[in-house]
């Protein structure tokens, strides 16, 4: 079975009067522990598909199941609790908490949203700082380590809560080439490790090229059904 | 809810010069508010004090028609020995009264056989008035105050009296007074005692023992112009008084008219006026400090909320539930209250003890030299800060519901 299957997904914004299609009718699968890409230049509807998967958005039109679950069926609440249990992200800006050490930004989402006890939630976040290589900088604070550091901290926040699915937009846009690749490599050993699934947009042909599967979207519309790289 | 205020705290410390700024206008309206409480507070039970306990009593019975007409002290209005009898009686009778003082008042004129002036006498039984005006005693500024207030031939004057007359203790004088049927006697005194003026209603009568008043006015039978009456719990008043009210008011004569008439002292004295005032004030000084913690805490949540749009994106994307990112901005209003609240008690029931140790001194009316000394009940404290916390989570609310119901991805778009 799929983890994510979209069947004729259609999203369409409306800005005043007029309507604005950023996804026109596609359809397309993930399988689990995959690494997936979408590519595709500014405005060709990739954040608007990372957004529907991650139910942080309704489509307008066709079905999202993700999980077995149609995500049109989920009210604001219920969204926020599915995100919580089963999907990470990874943010293009990393939008780690500022007054929050980096232990603390890998603990927020099991002390905030999953409320695990605290012996617990201080060995799966210490178990994340060492997958990602940041135990070290447990104490710091996130204005107190570089880029590719934080969004280290991003990848691990994102896995602490064993989650199925992680959805990075544009993980590496604001990084340097080198620490862009470390962070796909790291991407792509947590996907081995944890079996969790990572789905990434990028424009960048380079990166693009590090995804085991990539779907090209161009003007909302999929150019190819899934190629494997 | 450890978590929240853990984060809460966090959130508040990062911008420590906003949240400064928000908790000293806080602490300062807190101070404000419990210092204007405990100084207006003690003036007036020192007001009402010196009124109820060293002139009006409490509560006070007369004649249906005498308080109309208290200004020319009505001898025909004064209250018949049955009329007295059962006023006693159902003051006996009712546990809430702890004392009360027959008395006989009259205006009369004061003469030291070179010069002679008004001067408003009251007859008492120095024992019952002292036990229902404690205070009256300690007025003595010359004279023994250990002593009976007066004793029969003896006379006790104001000061203002005694100073315009040059009377001093030991010395004789004359008091005549017109009778009600208009036949004028005097009687000689001697100075016993001088008594420091007070404002207000009777703060300036002179005393005399209540059996010469009776022989001065040539009374056949023993009349009483009031009975000031002193309950044991003053905070009942409103109750105690009432209940009596009932009871005497309900005394009729032959044609069913009643015969009695029950004041308590807020009815008799102008002060009572200024009582209200100093409750006014209160209430509004109250108002403005909801005004201030509201504006504050608002303005200082609604700032937090817009600064952190992308970051209430990042917390909602990743699955935290509404209630909680309500619950996260709530909290840091409830922090900015209690952390207010507690230094502002803190430091208001400091400036309280301060006063106290200083000793500041002020003059009312007549007084001089009365000493200030706020006292503050821990009932208003605590309703003072709990009602500055409960409006500085309702200040939030507004802004904390906004950033809960945030769209995540316009959030995270937010620049």
């Amino acid at each position: 079975m799929s983890l994510v299957q979209a069947t004729q997904l259609a999203k369409t914004y409306r800005a005043g009067d007029i309507d604005v299609p950023a996804i026109k009718g596609v359809d397309f699968a993930i399988e689990p522990s995959s690494f997936v890409a979408f590519v595709g230049p500014s405005g060709s509807g990739k954040s608007t598909l990372l957004n529907l998967i991650g139910c942080l958005d309704h489509p307008t039109s066709g079905t999202l199941k993700v999980l077995d679950t149609d995500i049109a069926t989920l009210d604001r609440k219920a969204a926020a609790k599915f995100r919580g249990e089963h999907i990470g992200f990874v943010f293009q800006d990393f939008n780690l908490i500022p007054v929050l050490t980096v232990f603390e930004n890998v603990e927020y989402p099991l002390r905030m949203v999953q409320k695990w006890p605290a012996e617990k939630r201080r060995e799966q976040v210490m178990q994340m700082l060492e997958a990602v290589g940041m135990t070290d900088q447990a104490a710091k604070r996130p204005d107190q380590i570089s880029g590719g550091q934080k969004q280290r901290v991003a990848v691990a926040r994102a896995l602490v809560s064993n989650p199925k699915l992680v959805l990075a937009d544009e993980p590496t846009a604001n990084l340097d080439h080198d620490t862009a690749y470390r962070i796909l490599e790291l991407m792509k050993k947590m996907r081995d490790e944890f079996k969790t699934t990572f789905v990434f947009s990028t424009h960048d042909p380079k990166i693009m090229n590090e995804a085991e599967v990539t779907f090209t979207l161009e003007d909302g519309i999929l150019r190819n059904g899934g190629h494997h790289a | 809810m450890l978590d929240v205020l853990a984060i809460a705290t966090r959130n508040l410390l990062r911008y420590r010069r906003r949240t400064l700024l928000t908790l000293l206008l806080i602490v300062i309206g807190m101070v404000a508010v419990l210092l204007f409480i405990a100084v207006a507070g003690s003036f007036k039970s020192m007001m009402v004090g010196q009124i109820t306990d060293s002139i009006l009593g409490h509560v006070q019975v007369h004649r249906k028609g005498y308080v109309a007409s208290i200004d020319s002290l009505p001898l025909n209005l004064n209250m018949k020995p049955q009329m007295v009898s059962k006023v006693e009686e159902a003051l006996a009778q009712n546990p809430a009264v702890s004392s009360w003082s027959p008395r006989i008042k009259f205006g009369g004129m004061y003469s030291n056989f070179a010069e002679t002036t008004s001067i408003r006498v009251n007859g008492v039984d120095p024992a019952r008035e002292a036990a229902t005006v404690p205070l009256l005693q300690g007025r003595l500024i010359e004279g023994d105050k250990n002593a009976a207030l007066v004793e029969r031939g003896k006379i006790v004057i104001p000061a203002l009296l005694a100073r315009g007359m040059k009377s001093k203790l030991g010395d004789t004088v004359v008091v005549v007074a017109t009778n009600k049927d208009g036949s004028v006697n005097g009687k000689t005194f001697v100075v016993h005692g001088i008594l420091e003026g007070i404002s207000g209603p009777g703060g300036r009568d002179g005393y005399i023992h209540i059996e010469d008043a009776r022989e001065l006015l040539r009374m056949t039978e023993p009349e009483v112009s009031e009975i000031a009456v002193r309950l044991k719990d003053f905070a009942r008043l409103d109750r105690d008084s009432g209940a009596l009210r009932t009871a005497l008011e309900g005394q009729t004569n032959k044609e069913g008219k009643p015969v009695l008439e029950v004041h308590d002292w807020s009815q008799l004295s102008p002060f009572a006026t200024l009582a209200r005032m100093i409750d006014m004030l209160t209430l509004f000084i109250k108002i403005m400090l909801v005004s201030i913690v509201l504006v504050a805490v608002m303005n200082v949540m609604m700032m937090a909320v817009f600064e952190r749009i992308r970051e209430i994106g990042t917390i909602a994307a990743i699955g935290t539930p509404p209630g909680r990112i309500l619950s996260l901005f709530l909290a840091e209003g409830l922090m900015l209250g209690v952390v207010g609240t507690v230094s502002g008690v803190a430091l208001s029931l400091a400036a309280i003890f301060g006063i106290n140790v200083w000793k500041p001194t002020f003059a009312f009316g007549q007084q001089q030299n009365l000493v200030m000394a706020p006292t503050i009940a821990a009932g208003d404290v605590v309703t003072i800060a709990v009602l500055v916390i409960v409006v500085a989570v309702i200040a939030s609310l507004q802004p904390a519901w906004k950033a809960s119901r945030m769209d995540p991805i316009s959030a995270l778009r937010h620049v």
